[in-house]
């Protein structure tokens, strides 16, 4: 129990740790991509310590909501970070926090911002909010469809038993999973503002979504609010790992395969934001209307994959 | 479940020739279409090989060579050509909308999977189950004729119905017997020179592709 507990507070700080290097790592290879010169792997880092060293403007019509709401959504995103194995699949507190806990916290983090963001009063601030709620209350039935796929494979909602079941017993190739993984990439990439849906690092405001939600924040907020979305990346990518790439992460009680774990981790992460900067590079970002189309098509597919699960699996 | 490792490779495929099937479905520009259309037929030529090589039905690797030198080589090279003399690479706007098109689809999937379930209990073959998704690919590739008005994507559903149709083949009776696939396919062929033909002459009496300029006939 209490070795448990060790290695959930070591993931969690991992997470926290490593989810800016994520972010410089995308950006890096986005820059390659595109054939311009790249900025510093650590640069996430650097921005980070420079916003935090800044003074905290605040708009006079700010209430405290604006001021908590950056903390709020940093604590969901680094609990959120720590309920999903990354390392080992010893986390005590899992029967609590599984996945469907995983998508509360995350909508829990987006009411708040969304909240903070109509806080002010300003144009843009309400516009993200309201782009930010078209793609959340679709995308968010659609996530948990294809961790019911995970589900009905692993006969558990909890994320250190599906990984048991998919990487540590006999391998078999799972057809639903392969729908639930196209439904699961179309997902991440709106719910974490990357291209074919919003752009990060446009500066256009008419056409952001995310951007345009903290536009009104400076200072330690906007520190905590940027660190919180390179989180809510490491999450995405480290889901996408425990459910289709499990291979690697420590069984239970397996204290000599950690250091392996870490490495094939990085190994992964390293790959995944390659192939993200890759398909952002290939790809355009689409009008903001084909969103729900394009999100309903994840929704379906996550269900295809559920329906093709019943018809070849069991 | 004890499935061997080729038959869940051949599940993964049936499932890739599903995902390529929706997506079609959901497709708005040609050219797209017909890079669909071309990995259909590698994941059906995929497929059937591995049927063949794990259950020594050595015709089948026929029919598999055959899905490779027409449904992946000919007839898309011979789309590509269509397409840029007939220069209509543009987005085509299906007649229902896109996510209406596709909620159809999945009510069609379920009909298919339930369909298929007793019959399949009847079929004596390793890859019965996947005669559920054959019948969806079938459906959902008519689905697709049916919601465009221009006749090339037409054309391309038909072609991805009789994919489905041969993955049926394949995975409830090991495919049919090897003169009978070469007669199909032939038919296929002519069928798509004949319809090629045509694309010029619709397009020379109506200059547009839409078939809807058909629905009124009269005398000129």
């Amino acid at each position: 129990m209490t070795a448990g507990i060790l290695l959930q507070l070591a993931q969690t700080l991992l997470a926290l740790l490593l989810a800016p290097l994520l972010v410089g790592w995308v950006n890096q290879c986005r820059a390659w991509m595109l054939g311009r010169s790249a900025p510093p792997l650590l640069q996430p880092y650097h921005t980070l310590r420079k916003l935090l060293h800044k003074d905290v403007v605040l708009a006079h019509d700010a209430t405290s909501l604006f001021r908590f709401a950056p903390h709020i959504v940093f604590a969901c995103m680094a609990l959120a970070a720590g309920i999903v194995p990354t390392l080992a699949n010893d986390l005590p507190f899992s029967p609590a926090a599984d996945v469907i806990a995983l998508v509360g916290l995350l909508a829990l983090a987006r009411v708040f911002l969304a909240l903070a963001a109509m806080d002010v009063g300003t144009a843009f601030g309400s516009l993200g909010a309201r782009r930010e709620m078209l793609i959340a209350f679709l995308a968010e039935p659609a996530l948990l469809m294809v961790f019911f796929t995970a589900s009905l494979i692993s006969q558990s909602t909890e994320l250190p038993h599906i990984v048991e079941r998919l990487a540590h017993q006999e391998f078999a190739l799972y057809p639903s999973m392969a729908f639930a993984a196209v439904a699961f990439w179309m997902l991440s990439t709106a719910e974490n503002a990357r291209i074919p849906v919003d752009n990060p690092t446009t500066h256009l405001e008419l056409t952001m979504i995310h951007e345009a939600m903290i536009l009104e924040y400076s200072g330690r907020h906007l520190a905590l609010i940027e660190w919180a979305v390179a989180l809510k990346l490491f999450t995405y990518s480290a889901l996408g790992i425990a459910l289709f790439l499990p291979w690697g992460i420590a069984p239970r009680g397996d204290w000599a395969a950690l250091p392996l774990a870490l490495l094939v981790l990085v190994a992964k992460l390293m790959l995944g934001g390659a192939a993200l900067a890759l398909l952002e590079t290939l790809s355009a970002k689409m009008r903001l209307f084909r969103a729900p189309e394009f999100l309903g098509t994840a929704f379906l597919l996550a269900v295809l994959g559920m329906l093709v699960h019943f018809l070849l699996e069991v | 479940m004890s499935l061997t490792y080729h038959l869940q490779v051949v599940n993964l495929l049936a499932a890739l020739l599903l995902l390529i099937a929706f997506a079609m479905l959901s497709q708005r520009r040609i050219v797209a279409l017909i890079t669909l259309l071309a990995w259909q037929g590698v994941a059906l030529a995929a497929s059937t090989a591995i049927v063949a090589w794990s259950t020594g039905q050595h015709h089948l690797y026929g029919s598999a060579a055959l899905t490779v030198l027409l449904k992946v080589i000919v007839i898309p090279w011979y789309f590509f050509r269509l397409v840029r003399r007939l220069e209509m690479d543009r987005e085509v706007e299906p007649m229902i909308n896109v996510p209406t098109t596709m909620l159809i689809g999945i009510a069609l999937v379920i009909f298919a999977f339930n369909l298929a379930l007793p019959i399949a209990q009847m079929a004596g073959t390793v890859t019965r189950s996947t005669l559920g998704i054959a019948l969806a690919s079938v459906l959902l590739a008519f689905l697709m004729m049916i919601t465009r008005s221009k006749a090339m994507p037409q054309v391309i559903g038909f072609l991805a119905m009789e994919n489905g149709l041969f993955f049926a083949a394949t995975s409830a009776t090991y495919g049919m017997p090897m003169v009978v696939e070469l007669g199909v396919a032939l038919d296929v062929l002519v069928a798509l020179f004949v319809l090629g033909i045509f694309f010029f002459h619709i397009r020379e009496t109506f200059d547009s592709l839409d078939l809807k300029h058909m629905e009124k006939l009269k005398e000129r």
